[in-house]
C-alpha cells in the first residue's frame, strides 16, 4: 500500500495529520499496538522537523506485510552535520517551535529509538531526506 | 483512583468526555514538552500547560486518553474536535503545574518512573 502526503512550512496545526493516517490504516491491518506507536512516533518527529526546520515536503509511505517504509523529504537549509544534529538535546529550533512543545533536541534520537532502520541523508542548501523502516515482527 | 474524584479533588471542569468520568487511572506524567511525552510507555494522564492541537496529536501518537490542562488554560474548538475522534478526556483546571501535581500525589496517584 503506498500513501503519499504534503507537509508545508511553518503549517503546525496540521502536523502530524500523516501520521494520525497512518496510525488508522495499520490498526486496520491489525498491526501490534506497540509497533504502531513506535511508527507514529517517529514519523510524526520528522514531519515537525519538515514542519519547523524546513520549508515543507512530501511524507511517503509504503505498507507491505511485514514492514512499513517511510521516506520524509523536504526542501529546506539541510543539516550541516548530521552527527551533531543525532545527539539527544541539540537544537537550533525557532521559539515557535518550542511554543509548540518541541525543540528540544529529542526529535531525531526518538526517530532512531523508534525504528529498526534510520537514514538521515542532507544536502545543505537544498533540503533532508530522512528514511525510516520498522518491521512488523 | 476515578477520573471523577481527580475532577473533584482539583475542583476543574470537564471539557470533553463527561461520560468517560468512572475511568481508572493509576499513574500521571506531567510535561509541556512533547517531545518528551512521546518517549513514554504507555500512560493514561497527562498534566501539561501546553494547550495547543499539537498537545492533542501527541496524546495520539502516545496513546494517551486523558489530559489535564493547568493554569485555566481552555482547549479550543479544533483540539476538542481531533480530541474527540480520539475518544480522549480532557480536564481543565485552575491551579498550577505544582500544586496539581501536588494534590494528586497527595490523593495517591503514581509516577510513572
Ligand atoms: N528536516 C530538517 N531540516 C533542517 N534541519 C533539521 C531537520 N531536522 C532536524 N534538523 C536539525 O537538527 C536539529 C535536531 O533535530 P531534532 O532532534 O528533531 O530536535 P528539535 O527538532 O527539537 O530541534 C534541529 O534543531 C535542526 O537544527
Ligand atoms: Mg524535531
Amino acid at each position: 500500500m503506498h500513501q503519499e502526503y504534503t507537509v508545508i512550512e511553518g503549517d503546525f496545526v496540521n502536523a502530524g495529520k500523516a501520521s494520525s493516517s497512518v496510525k488508522k490504516t495499520l490498526k486496520q491491518l491489525n498491526v501490534n499496538p506497540q509497533v504502531v506507536k513506535r511508527v507514529v512516533v517517529a514519523l510524526y518527529e520528522a514531519e515537525v522537523n519538515a514542519i519547523a526546520h524546513a520549508y515543507g515536503g512530501k511524507v511517503i509511505v509504503d505498507i507491505d506485510a511485514d514492514k512499513i517504509k517511510m521516506v520524509v523529504a523536504d526542501k529546506g537549509p539541510g543539516i550541516p552535520d548530521i552527527a551533531l544534529a543525532m545527539q539527544e538535546g541539540y537544537s537550533t529550533a525557532r521559539p515557535e517551535v518550542r511554543d509548540m512543545g518541541f525543540g528540544a533536541g529529542m526529535g531525531l534520537p526518538n526517530m532512531q529509538k523508534n525504528v529498526d532502520r534510520l537514514n538521515v541523508t542532507s544536502e545543505v542548501g537544498v533540503g533532508t531526506t530522512v528514511e525510516m523502516e520498522v518491521n512488523f515482527q | 483512583m476515578t477520573l471523577r474524584e481527580i475532577v473533584d479533588k482539583l475542583g476543574a471542569t470537564v471539557g470533553l468526555g463527561s461520560d468517560k468520568l468512572d475511568m481508572e487511572v493509576e499513574h500521571c506524567f506531567a510535561s509541556d514538552l512533547m517531545s518528551d511525552v512521546l518517549t513514554l510507555k504507555d500512560t493514561p494522564v497527562l498534566i501539561t500547560g501546553l494547550c495547543n492541537v499539537q498537545t492533542i496529536r501527541t496524546c495520539d501518537m502516545a496513546n494517551l486518553d486523558v489530559v489535564i490542562f493547568v493554569r485555566g488554560k481552555r482547549p479550543t474548538e479544533d483540539m476538542v474536535e481531533l480530541a474527540d475522534e480520539n475518544d480522549m478526556v480532557l480536564i481543565c483546571c485552575q491551579y498550577s503545574m505544582f500544586k496539581t501535581c501536588g494534590i494528586l500525589y497527595e490523593a495517591g496517584m503514581k509516577p510513572l518512573y
